[in-house]
């Protein structure tokens, strides 16, 4: 760790730091929101954020992208005229946890793939992120562990560390910098302070262990022996086909494109919204054929879109461990439990191989 | 939120104008398109267009011509739903937005040299159309040609003045089948897979390229893996539900691949252990 990419913030400077950001453009943090619940909103100080929160409802690609989003403005009729237009809005986000940090790493693959979606990159462009360290587990339904999602990975412009009396601050980038040197409310970090951060890494490595039991990078194999797996089948009765999974998802981007006129009929947008392969039509095409028709083929899609065909398009999983589909989830439809289940099945037809 | 203008947006329009229509059957409906900027759409045979009604939506729909020697480009639309239907309204001299072509089409320098067997099911006829085009108006470039057709009933059959052509022709094999006659049909009657014991190939070196409805392909393949064909040397093009076109939206997903990227064309090779292909 070089010191020079550290700095300190005092627990006394900490609200005159959330104030003056504030001041410079939108500033969002996690805000409680009554029984054990959290959301990313407007902060103006630092009394309003919440330092030890599980993951918010939503995650932060409401900002990278958001639920509904202009794509066209168009006149309709004879002579067309249509202009591809990008809503953005400059924002700092406060508190991101290392699981949304790696959601939105996630996110920025898919979008600056080509063809790269420029609606994105314009926005991502004008969002600085600052990262909040978890000391501890959240809660029981995480598993960033698994998904190598608990340690600090990049994806962020400043990341802190809740040390007690102060915060140390990894400054990653020049934007981060900036913030540093405008709101003045940084010091130097001390020798011991650098050591405490240290020592919290090493417990952490105690705590934050692999929350199902298999190696990390064995999770692609274990995939390509599950296809087939009785597992699916049992989703098949429980899952409600609601959508709330793929909603709450830091990396679930599909969506769907929709035209809407105004009252003069006239004028009007194209907009995107966020959709799920969870519902019923999403594969459906004209005709009739669904070529996802049963709700067991469609929670194995999302599965297979969390740990299988992303390793091979961008050599990472695309789940975060962050819990969130599980949280969500009224039919109790659990990820830990599911990937037991396959490992379980797995294991044994390894078995039944060698009886 | 602030808004603005941005040039290269993957959702930007071009403008088209409908040259020419005609009413191919009850259902389909031809026409003739040229970009509004006086360019060539520049596709391969194969690949898919977006077409835009400003205020109705978007649908993907195949070319159906081939890209030598042309300005305007064809397409073929069958009436099904709320854009398709809006489409068939419109007549000569109408504006539409266009956004592509997209997507991979069929490898067209590596069926040079070979011979081919196109086989089309009902509107599948309207890609291989552009490749059939293609093959024509390089006709030197390839070895020998078939082309099976495969509908519902005669009432059904697209480009009709075409098939004849194609029937006179003397440097193609072609042959046409429907599964339920009527009183003036003279042809064939049965399914199109009955037409693949006929032909007369050399499996090494022939390339097959099919396009049809979802529930054709197991069966045709079966029979052109019967008669010695490669799995290399199949083709298949794939519909999916589409929105984007920009592999993002997540409709048109085959297991690991995109339909809109990495198809709609996919070598039978590729994809003969995705069950999610067919
Ligand atoms: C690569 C490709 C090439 C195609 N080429 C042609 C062609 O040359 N000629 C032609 O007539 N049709 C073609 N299609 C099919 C055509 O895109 C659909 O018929 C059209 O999107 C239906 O839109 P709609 O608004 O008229 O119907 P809708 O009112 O939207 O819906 C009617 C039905 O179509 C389904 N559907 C909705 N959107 C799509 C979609 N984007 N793709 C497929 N099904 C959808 C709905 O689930 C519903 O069951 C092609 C499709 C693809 C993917
Ligand atoms: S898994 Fe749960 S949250 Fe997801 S669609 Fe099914 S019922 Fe809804
Ligand atoms: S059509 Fe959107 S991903 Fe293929």
């Amino acid at each position: 760790m070089e010191d020079t990419h550290y700095v300190v913030l005092k627990k006394e400077n900490f609200d005159q730091f959330i104030s003056t950001l504030a001041q410079k453009q939108k500033l969002v943090a996690p805000v409680p929101k009554g029984f054990k619940s959290f959301a990313f909103e407007p902060v103006d100080s630092a009394g309003q954020v919440a330092l030890k929160y599980i993951p918010t409802v939503l995650p932060l690609k409401k900002y990278f992208m958001p639920q509904r989003e202009t794509l066209l403005e168009y006149r309709a009729g004879k002579v067309m005229k249509a202009e591809a237009v990008v809503e953005y809005e400059p924002l700092t986000i406060f508190g991101a946890h290392t699981c949304d940090l790696a959601g939105i790493q996630c996110l920025n693959m898919v979008f600056s793939e080509r063809p790269k979606d420029y609606n994105y990159l314009t926005r991502k462009n004008k969002i600085t992120l600052i990262g909040l360290e978890c000391n501890e587990y959240c809660d029981a339904y995480a598993s960033c562990n698994l998904v190598d999602a608990s340690f600090p990975g990049g994806g962020y412009d400043l990341f802190f560390t809740d040390l007690g009396d102060d915060f140390v601050v990894h400054v990653n980038t020049r934007a981060g910098d900036e913030i540093v040197a405008s709101t003045r409310s940084f010091d130097k970090t001390e020798p011991f302070q650098l050591d405490e951060l240290r020592k919290l890494r090493d417990a952490k490595r105690k705590i934050f262990v692999n929350e199902v039991p298999i190696e990390t990078k064995h999770i692609p194999e274990l995939f390509d022996r599950s296809f087939r797996a009785r597992a699916w089948k049992d989703l098949e009765a429980r899952c409600l086909a609601c959508g709330n999974c793929t909603n709450v998802c830091p990396t679930c981007y599909c969506f769907d494109i929709r035209d809407e006129l105004d009252l003069t009929l006239k004028n009007g947008i194209r907009y995107r919204v966020w959709d799920s392969c969870q519902l019923e039509p999403f594969a459906k095409v004209a005709g009739g054929f669904n070529f996802r028709k049963e709700r067991s083929v469609r929670q194995r899609h999302r599965y297979y879109r969390k740990f299988r065909y992303p390793m091979e398009r961008f050599a990472r999983y695309f789940c975060t461990g962050c819990g969130r589909c599980t949280r969500t989830c009224m039919a109790d439809i659990n990820l830990k439990e599911t990937l037991n289940e396959l490992l379980k099945e797995s294991e044994d037809r390894v078995w039944k191989r060698w009886l | 939120m602030e808004k603005m203008v941005i040039k290269d947006s993957g959702y930007k329009l071009e403008k088209a104008k409908i040259l020419r229509t005609k009413q191919l059957t009850d259902k389909e409906k031809f026409f003739e398109i040229a970009l509004g900027n006086g360019q060539p759409l520049d596709h391969e045979p194969g690949q898919f267009i977006m077409i835009s009604l400003l205020g109705i939506g978007e649908v993907p729909i195949s070319v159906a011509s081939s890209p030598s020697g042309r300005d305007s480009f064809d397409v073929c639309v069958r009436a099904v739903g709320k854009v398709t239907n809006a489409l068939h309204k419109l007549k000569a001299g109408d504006e539409i937005g266009i956004r592509g072509p997209y997507g991979k089409g069929f490898p067209t320098r590596e069926l040079q040299g070979n011979d081919l067997l196109i086989i089309a099911g009902g509107l599948g006829l309207a890609p291989l159309r552009s490749l059939i085009h293609y093959v024509l108006d390089n006709r030197r470039d390839f070895g020998k040609v078939h082309i099976l057709l495969g509908c519902k009933q005669p009432k059904e059959l697209l480009f009709g003045d075409e098939l004849e052509e194609w029937n006179q022709r003397a440097d193609l094999y072609y042959a046409c089948t429907v599964d339920r006659a009527d009183p003036d049909w003279a042809g064939n009657v049965g399914l199109i897979t009955t037409l693949i014991p006929g032909v007369d190939i050399e499996p090494a070196r022939t390339f097959a390229a099919v396009v049809g409805p979802p529930v054709m392909y197991n069966f045709v393949i079966k029979e052109l893996l019967s008669k010695g064909i490669p799995e290399r040397q199949i083709l298949l093009s794939f519909e999916r539900n589409m929105k984007c076109g920009n592999g993002k939206c997540g409709r048109c997903q085959i297991q690991n691949l995109y339909c809109c990227q990495d198809g709609p064309v996919f070598h039978y090779e590729k994809i003969k252990n995705l069950s999610e292909a067919m």
